[in-house]
């Protein structure tokens, strides 16, 4: 029984901890899906600038990990919106098909800048001393950055949360999601809307993409090596919400590890059969607007 | 294309049914491809491995442009289809059956299966989620070839592949001549297929589907039914083109069925332009030589340029090549 | 078809390419096949760096008026690619040899043209096992898994430790490996409590190692892709503890490359691994060998053992171009591989066995520990001459 229990414990607090960091990076993807129908399958690059920024600032420049960590938000955010004003934009209400070709030509020529500016090698976080290691938290030992990952994780989407629910701007975007052309005539700038969106959606991407880093190594194919995880995340929780993605995260996240831990020969087969299933069953995913 | 038909809608009767009387005849520009394809193998004779190459990837490409560009059903998964072609011809030519043609037929026929049954399930759905399906059905057959090493090989590759010559006659030789003939004939047949179903009156009810699919569905056209005929006919295709590169190079691996492989297969249909049944003989020969000249140069920051060069296209040269040639011959004519 | 009588005439030249390109100039040519892009371009890039270097500090010691000039092609991990390379290399080039070859599958699908052509591939990668007996023009200056880890097995089961879980990467390597091990471990008396396997592209290790925690056996043997993969399996054994629960880990050297230990840290520390070449070795030739390396790439790259791999490939081949004055036939340079030796090497002894065309070498038993600072590699046991226990498993079928 206490076998039970603990294998149960284990298992949640990594699949947290995995759902967390998904979240963080797909939460962005979502909400700019469902505000501007945009398919960007180039939004991992994002990530991944983040995670290289933050590692690269630590390694190199030694500075510390907070600063690094905000570092690499604003120049994600800032990379972001010149891309956004650059490409993006030309693209906003147009032909699905051209948007997936423009972000996979972004994918594309995210893996020749990486590879350029930081060589083949793939880079991974070391986390600051006062993160490595173990707490004892009620008798059991947890690993200490993925505690903080959890807590970090758990701070931000109460963040999020109150932020859409209670702020002028989270009205106009879920004003927008559900109808933009009413939202419009009611004289919400949307364009504007846009803009931060996007750059919020990359600023949370980076975040991620950084806090990550530390099992989700950096290297030059990550926007394509995890792509499949991040739309994952979005289809399943359904386009334009905050809550969606977090539900999908979790469940991803959980089970995911639940099965690799119990199942590890079937580890990969799992994680795509349960998203058939659930587009199946609901193909705009758990919290998806219905059409 | 498309502008063709408004036009007709609008004209008398008469010229409708010329236009469409018309419409399928061969033009004399599309003899351009196959007599190119005759004068480089007399002009480049050290490159007929690269020719066989190209030739089947321009026949996955078209199968692609079938399902993209015809009927809009935009996959990022197009690769199973391809893997599970060359995989079904690699297992056979590994265990006993060396055939050619047959192997190829085959192909087509478990490709076609794979397609109708993924069709079945993944075609329900559009837009993100269409492209999550198709994306997660590739994965799921990339991750079954790899656990099922016993029989595919798994990551070292299928071993052991041995093909007779064709017809008992022309081997397989080392300099690629058999397989530049071959790939070339092979694809000459699949290009006549495409060709037929996009000027058939099943063809034109596939761009209704993509233009507009409420207007499809309240015309009463079956929607669905086409929509995964169309699939399972280009999965066919698809897996033929897997065929031959698996009996020209005499090995599959796990790479025949990446997210990757389907990747840069969108990327070469866009540089030659998308819906226009040519844009696979630009974009692939386009790619393939650019990326055979770069690999000399460059080949690190290959994807760089490439990538840099797509979102070109897509943004300030819609419709890639032909797409620019069309609008330069409007822009002539309307002169 | 008149490209048939051109055709007839290259293809007789093809099987004598060799000879007819030496006697005309005594310029040798040689086809690299390497993985320049794609998701092996780091291997890629430490296997070309070794090569280059000995052709660099090697030149001058060739017979007088032979030159060699490479033609290098990138497979980008490719079979097909790989193979068009290669059939273009032999009937465009006219390449006397071929060398290099990072991925498994690339020297699968070009060793039957070796065989074809008569033109000899020297693999200074491609680790399956298989391959050599694709072809008698194939020849391997690298190693097997098999060479790594039954050793890695016999010795675990040597340090009186009883029960041990394998954990590797959901590929043929992999397979390999924890076959190997399993082989080895349990036939010194060891037990083996449970194998797992996990999917090649996985993003986190911790509910495999939270596994092995749990189960708590003596020793973990450890099989992932050398690079991202390992540090961040390494990272995930720290974070949950499993070495302060007593579990030691061994590894074949892909776990703990020299290029990967500055990433590694002091994850690294006390990690034991099965390898080919280690860095700290003192022996003469290593040290010639990493002084021109320093010098040459002056602590930009890490050599590692894809270097040491190439770099004796290409002193292989240097020794046929000296012992033959450049004059050679494909089938005169494979009698010439089949029965080389070599005492240059920086890994030790080393040479060819000459039935099956496999490296016969030394495998070294390492612990990865801290030295001023710095993570290395530090021999601690030798296992001498192992030849290839997979082809001693299963015999060739005649």
């Amino acid at each position: 029984m206490s076998d039970f229990f603990s294998i149960t414990t284990s298992i949640l607090f990594h699949g947290l901890a995995m759902a967390m960091v998904l979240y963080l990076i797909s939460v962005g993807l979502s909400v700019t899906m469902g505000l501007m129908g945009f398919v960007n399958l180039a939004h991992g690059a994002f990530a991944m600038a983040g995670g290289y920024t933050l590692v690269i600032l630590m390694k190199q420049q030694n500075l510390p990990f907070g600063v690094a960590l905000l570092a690499a938000i604003v120049i994600c955010v800032v990379l972001s919106l010149i891309l956004e004003r650059l490409l993006y934009r030309r693209l906003y209400g147009g032909d699905e098909l051209d948007q997936v070709l423009m972000t996979m030509g972004l994918i594309f020529a995210s893996v020749g800048a990486a590879t350029f500016l930081f060589g083949p090698v793939s880079q991974s976080l070391e986390p600051p001393a006062m993160l490595r290691g173990q707490i004892n938290v009620l008798g059991r030992e947890f690993p200490t950055y993925r505690s903080f990952l959890i807590l970090c994780g758990a701070l931000l989407v109460t963040a999020l949360w109150l932020g859409l629910e209670r702020t002028r701007f989270g009205a106009q975007i879920r004003a927008s999601v559900d109808n933009l052309r009413m939202a419009q005539t009611l004289g919400i700038n949307t364009s504007q809307l846009f803009t931060v969106a996007f750059a919020l959606g990359s600023g949370l991407a980076a975040l991620g993409g950084g806090l990550g880093a530390d099992f989700l190594n950096v290297g030059p194919n990550y926007a394509l090596e995890y792509l499949v995880y991040f739309l994952i995340v979005v289809a399943v929780g359904g386009l334009g919400s905050i809550r969606g993605p977090f539900v999908a995260a979790l469940i991803v996240g959980v089970s995911d590890t639940a099965f690799k831990y119990l199942a590890p020969q079937y580890g990969a087969f799992f994680i795509y059969a349960i998203t058939m299933a659930i587009l199946l069953w609901r193909p705009r995913g758990l919290f998806g607007q219905s059409a | 294309m498309t502008d063709l038909s408004s036009r007709d809608l609008l004209g008398d009767r008469k010229a409708v049914i010329d236009a469409f009387a018309r419409r399928h005849r061969f033009k004399w520009y599309e003899a351009i491809p196959w007599l190119a394809a005759i004068a480089c193998y007399f002009l480049f004779e050290s490159y007929h491995a690269l020719g066989a190459q190209i030739f089947a990837t321009i026949l996955f490409a078209l199968s692609l442009d079938l399902l993209i560009g015809f009927a809009g059903i935009v996959t990022l998964g197009h690769a199973a289809f391809f893997g599970v072609g060359a995989y079904a011809a690699g297992v056979m030519a590994a265990n006993g059956w060396h055939e050619p043609l047959s192997e190829v037929l085959v192909a087509a026929i478990v490709a076609a299966g794979v397609g109708f049954a993924s069709g079945l399930i993944v075609l329900r759905t559009a837009g993100l989620t269409l492209l999550m399906q198709t994306l997660v059905v590739a994965a799921l057959l990339q991750e079954l070839a790899n656990k099922w090493s016993s029989v595919t090989g798994g990551s070292d590759g299928l071993l052991g592949m041995k093909i007779d010559p064709i017809f008992g006659l022309f081997r397989f030789d080392l300099f690629g001549d058999t397989a530049y003939v071959y790939c070339l004939a092979v694809l000459f047949i699949g290009w006549l297929i495409a060709r037929n179903i996009v000027y058939s009156s099943f063809g034109r009810s596939l761009t209704g589907i993509r233009e507009n699919t409420n207007r499809m569905h309240a015309i009463g056209a079956p929607v669905d039914r086409r929509k995964l005929v169309i699939y399972t006919i280009s999965a066919a295709l698809a897996g033929v083109s897997g065929a031959l590169i698996a009996q020209t190079t005499a090995l599959v691996g796990l790479n025949t069925l990446a997210l990757s492989k389907s990747g840069e297969l969108i990327i070469m249909l866009v540089i030659g332009g998308i819906g226009r049944l040519y844009g696979a003989f630009i974009g692939v020969p386009l790619y393939m030589i650019a990326q055979d000249r770069f690999s000399q140069i460059d080949p690190i920051y290959w994807y760089f340029w490439i990538g840099l060069f797509m979102i070109f296209v897509v943004v300030f040269a819609r419709g890639g090549v032909l797409g620019v040639f069309e609008r330069f011959n409007q822009r002539r004519r309307s002169r | 078809m008149f490209a048939r009588a051109t055709r007839a005439i290259l293809l007789g030249a093809a099987a004598g390419i060799a000879f007819s390109a030496a006697a005309s100039a005594q310029t040798i040519k040689i086809g690299v096949i390497n993985s320049y892009s794609g998701f092996l371009a780091q291997q890629g890039d430490e296997m070309e760096k070794g090569m280059d270097l000995y052709i660099k500090t090697h030149q001058a010691n060739l017979p007088p008026g032979v030159k060699i000039e490479l033609v290098r092609r990138d497979d980008g991990a490719n079979p097909e690619t790989g193979k068009r390379v290669a059939q273009e290399l032999i009937t465009r080039e006219r390449v006397q040899l071929m060398f290099g070859i990072v991925a498994s599958p690339v020297g699968a699908a070009v060793a039957p043209l070796a065989g074809e052509a008569k033109v000899p591939l020297v693999l200074t990668n491609a680790a399956g096992s298989a391959i050599t007996r694709i072809s008698p023009f194939v020849v391997r200056t690298s190693f097997t898994q098999w060479q790594f880890a039954v050793p890695m097995g016999e010795w675990s089961a040597k340090q009186g430790w009883k029960t041990a879980i394998t954990a590797v990467s959901d590929f043929i390597p992999g397979h390999d490996a924890e076959g190997a091990f399993t082989q080895g471990f349990t036939q010194g008396g060891g037990k083996i409590l449970s194998a797992l396997r996990f999917p090649p592209a996985n993003p986190d290790f911790a509910p495999f190692v939270q596994r092995i925690k749990d189960a708590k056996p003596d020793v973990a043997f450890l099989w992932v892709p050398a690079g991202a993969q390992a540090s961040g399996m390494l990272k995930a054994i720290r974070d949950l503890g499993v070495r302060t629960a007593g579990t030691k880990i061994v590894a074949t050297q892909d776990l703990v490359p020299d290029e990967e230990l500055p990433n590694i840290g002091e994850v690294g520390d006390g990690v034991i691994s099965a390898g080919n070449w280690t860095s700290t070795s003192d022996r003469p030739a290593n040290k010639a060998f990493l002084a021109a390396w320093e010098k040459e790439y002056q602590g930009k790259v890490v050599a590692d053992f894809l270097s040491v791999d190439a770099w004796d490939g290409m002193d292989m081949v240097f020794d046929l171009i000296n012992a033959t004055k450049g004059k050679f036939t494909g089938d005169e340079a494979m009698k010439f591989f089949s029965n080389w030796k070599s005492d240059k090497s920086p890994r030790g002894p080393i040479s060819i066995d000459p039935v099956e065309r496999e490296i016969v070498q030394n495998v070294y038993i390492r612990r990865s520990e801290f030295k001023n600072g710095k993570l290395v590699n530090v021999d601690i046991d030798t296992i001498p001459d192992v030849k290839d226990p997979w082809k001693i498993l299963n015999p060739a079928k005649k």
